[in-house]
């Protein structure tokens, strides 16, 4: 990498710094209908999102599938103009920069795809895939480009020899280190990974999550990792944000959020994630959501979470939770929320104890949670 | 190897070879187990192992003409393999049924939900459609559907994906199958969906006595559904036993590999991760020896037999079956002190 000399010559200012700043950010996509094409409505896919981000850390964002963390990842790298808010990169306000003023900062930042099989070319070769972002930047390579691509290439685990090759020759995990190459040919200070290993098998999954992790510590990246997957999030984050619909419910380093999550959807999230272990087989606590996410066209108001909450009160459906610091460095927006410090012993959403009440004809509209819910220990781990 | 002869389901040395311009794939090749109703057998291994395949062998699925298929998949005493298609067409429903990955390939999208399963229950039932049609409605409303009286009549395109999934289970179990096999059934699905989808399948399995086998590559699922596990590689079974043998006493070095590569949600893993080395092998040009030989750690403490020769399932005691030319010493030693400490 050290030929690919692109660095600004700036000195990396040191750990700890803020890289990236968001305030009340939104994406409303307009419903239009009928002959006239006249707006009946919006997705209000995010809804005032604040969180920062630190450099060399990674902050992941979870949540079920529509909340909001893909089209959050597209307003980070701005391939979506935010409708509403701010997204602060290095002190520079960047939420409504033209393309033509955000082409030098593309560099800085970058995104990695689900898809390693949609998200390359299947005409162009590893070269030329790896090799476009140094043409699209006008960015000179001491010992050219082939060369540069190729350092990338050995960089992410690949061959030289690779350079000729089509994507279609090489396998999901492969696929994906192209597209890590491609993300690092510039450099990025900051790079958005959209499931970078959802469609991995587990034995290749482990594979570019170690990549990731490297070339993290080599250079300095910071990472914000899209996610459904709680366990790889547990595995490589040191944040991480809990969205529903649209907004953020809980922020946690990860030990607490795992730990002790405060929200109940944070809750009720961990407690669904099967362990493979054969210790609680039926015989964990679980707190069960029935029914699918709520449509983000017509959100429920106040806490918008409050159609699956098995603690809703009257105050949930009208008065909006705030995202409060209710433990250092843990926000959570909840009226009630769980594991407070100072309170009871943390409750855990993995935690192993013996009930199983598992309810199939629950309105969907309505929280399921198992009646006794016994206050358990934490982990021995 | 444990034979168990009375099984409901006996599957012995099952084989399921594709012609192709490049060659032969061997999707399935050699595979031999059985289950009795009121088990669960979870099925893992990686993309292209082998499962789906079986699945659909099992269940007369494939295209005719396009599969080459040997040997015995025995129904309750019943030979599926010779069967005629008609013969095993009339079985689907009511003695085995299916629940697939993608419920819309399930669905046909220009019929109702509630058509589709008054249809399936006609098949096996002679009863009006109004009994059939109230009976769909049961149905829906016991895999959670809100409003079934009124869903009933809803496209599958109209429902959410967990919705549609629940929906092809009210399906595939209108009719109350002896042996119903999932594969990957919840793996489009968020977690808290997922959660749903399994204890449905644990809650009718328990009511029906069916016999289930579970198919995914998610360890964790297994884990909270199946009795026994069989772990596949490049089409053959590779390791068989009970959930507390593969997860507390795991002897396959690709057994390893798996829950090595795996991050775990309930703990703190200070070491990286272990992941496989290498890619998945062809299955044309399958790997001599033992398929995996290319990605083992342990290949070469055999003296050469692992690339030379296949190696066996073997029973190594209660039914827990392992293809490996390692030493019992050699297992043991690499699982306590490579393996074990690292997980
Ligand atoms: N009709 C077919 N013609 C040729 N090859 C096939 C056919 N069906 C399956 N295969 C091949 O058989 C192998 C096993 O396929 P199978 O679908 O069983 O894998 P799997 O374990 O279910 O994988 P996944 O988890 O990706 O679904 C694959 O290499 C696949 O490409
Ligand atoms: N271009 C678009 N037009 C309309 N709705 C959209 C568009 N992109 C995303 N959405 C909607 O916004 C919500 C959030 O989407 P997304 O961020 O992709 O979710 P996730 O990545 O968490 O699965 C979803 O309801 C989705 O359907
Ligand atoms: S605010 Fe009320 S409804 Fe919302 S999560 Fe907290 S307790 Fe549940
Ligand atoms: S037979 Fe040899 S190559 Fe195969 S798993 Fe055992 S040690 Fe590894
Ligand atoms: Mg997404
Ligand atoms: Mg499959």
């Amino acid at each position: 990498m050290t030929t690919t000399d692109i660095e600004s010559g700036t000195a990396t200012p040191p750990l700890g710094e803020e890289l990236l700043a968001v305030k009340g950010l939104k994406k409303h996509f307009p419903i239009r209908q009928g002959l006239l094409q006249r707006q009946t409505g919006a997705v209000q896919a995010v809804d005032g999102l604040d969180f920062t981000v630190t450099r060399g850390e990674t902050l992941s964002l979870v949540g079920e599938s529509g909340c909001g963390k893909t089209t959050t990842g597209r307003l980070l790298t701005r391939l979506l103009e935010p409708t509403d808010g701010t997204i602060v990169f290095e002190g520079r306000d960047i939420s409504h920069l033209s393309d033509g003023r955000m082409r030098p900062l593309r560099k800085d930042v970058q995104m990695i795809f689900q898809d390693p099989y949609g998200s390359l070319n299947p005409r162009h070769t590893v070269g030329k895939i790896v090799g476009a972002p140094f043409k699209l930047q006008h960015v000179k390579t001491p010992n050219g480009t082939k060369k540069a691509v190729q350092e990338l290439l050995e960089l992410v685990g690949l061959s030289p020899e690779h350079y000729n090759r089509y994507p279609h020759e090489f396998s999901g995990g492969q696929r994906q280190r192209i597209g890590i190459a491609r993300t690092l040919a510039l450099r990025p200070k900051l790079i958005v990974a959209d499931e970078p290993v959802s469609a991995l098998d587990v034995s290749i999954q482990a594979q570019v999550v170690n990549l990731l992790e490297d070339l993290q510590d080599e250079f300095d990246l910071t990472y914000v990792m899209i996610a459904h997957d709680l366990s790889v999030v547990r595995h490589v984050s040191d944040r991480v944000a809990v969205m529903y619909l649209g907004k953020i419910v809980e922020i946690a380093d990860r030990v607490s959020l795992y730990e002790s999550p405060m929200h109940p959807y944070t809750l009720a999230l961990l407690s669904a994630v099967p362990i493979p272990d054969t210790k609680g087989k039926g015989g964990r606590e679980r707190i069960r959501l029935t029914g699918d996410v709520p449509s983000p066209i017509n959100p429920p108001p106040a806490c918008r979470f409050h159609t699956r909450c098995w603690k809703a009160q009257e105050i949930c459906k009208t008065v909006e939770p705030p995202l409060l610091e209710l433990a250092p460095g843990h926000q959570t927006a909840c009226h009630f929320p769980e594991n407070q410090p100072g309170g009871e012993a943390p409750r855990v959403g993995t935690a192993r104890s013996v009930n199983t009440a598992r309810p199939v004809e629950a309105p969907r509209t309505e929280a399921r949670t198992d009646t006794a819910r016994p206050v358990d220990t934490p982990p021995a781990e | 190897m444990t034979e168990n002869n009375d099984a409901f389901l006996q599957v012995r040395d099952l084989r399921v070879h594709f012609p192709t311009d490049d060659g032969i794939v061997k999707s399935v090749d050699g595979l031999t187990f059985s289950l009795d109703r009121g088990k669960t057998l979870g099925i893992v291994g990686e993309s292209g192992s082998g499962k789906s395949v079986t699945s659909l062998s099992i269940m007369g699925l494939h295209k005719a003409g396009t599969a080459r298929i040997s040997g015995e998949v025995l129904l309750d005493g019943q030979d599926l393999i010779s069967s005629s298609r008609e013969e095993v067409r009339l079985l689907r429903g009511k003695r085995m049924a299916m629940i697939f990955q993608d419920p819309l390939s399930a669905m046909h999208p220009y019929y109702t939900v509630g058509t589709q399963i008054i249809e399936a229950y006609r098949v096996h039932n002679k009863v009006t459609k109004a009994v059939a049609r109230k009976h769909a409605i049961e149905m829906l409303d016991r895999v959670g559907i809100p409003q079934p009286d009124k869903r009933v009549d809803a496209y599958p395109h109209e429902f959410s994906g967990g919705m549609r999934q629940r929906a092809m289970i009210a399906m595939a179990l209108s009719c109350d199958p002896d042996l119903l096999i999932a594969d990957e059934p919840t793996t489009a699905l968020d977690v808290t969906v997922q959660a749903q989808i399994l204890d449905l399948i644990r809650d009718l399995q328990n009511e029906f006595n069916s016999a289930v086998i579970i198919i995914t590559h998610d360890l964790g699922v297994v884990a909270e559904l199946a009795d026994d596990i069989q772990v596949m590689y490049a089409g053959r079974a590779i390791e068989y036993g009970s959930a507390e043998d593969i997860f507390d006493r795991p002897q396959h070095p690709y057994t390893w590999g798996l829950l090595g590569s795996m991050p775990r949600i309930d703990q703190e893993r200070t070491e990286r991760l272990m992941p496989i080395k290498g890619t998945p092998p062809s299955l044309i040009n399958v790997p001599p020896g033992c398929a995996f030989h290319p990605r083992c750690n342990y290949a070469r403490l055999n003296g050469g037999a692992s690339e030379t020769e296949v190696p066996q399932l073997l029973d190594i005691g209660d039914g827990h079956r392992v293809a490996c030319h390692l030493s019992p010493e050699q297992r043991k030693h690499a699982w306590e002190t490579d393996i074990k400490p690292k997980l």
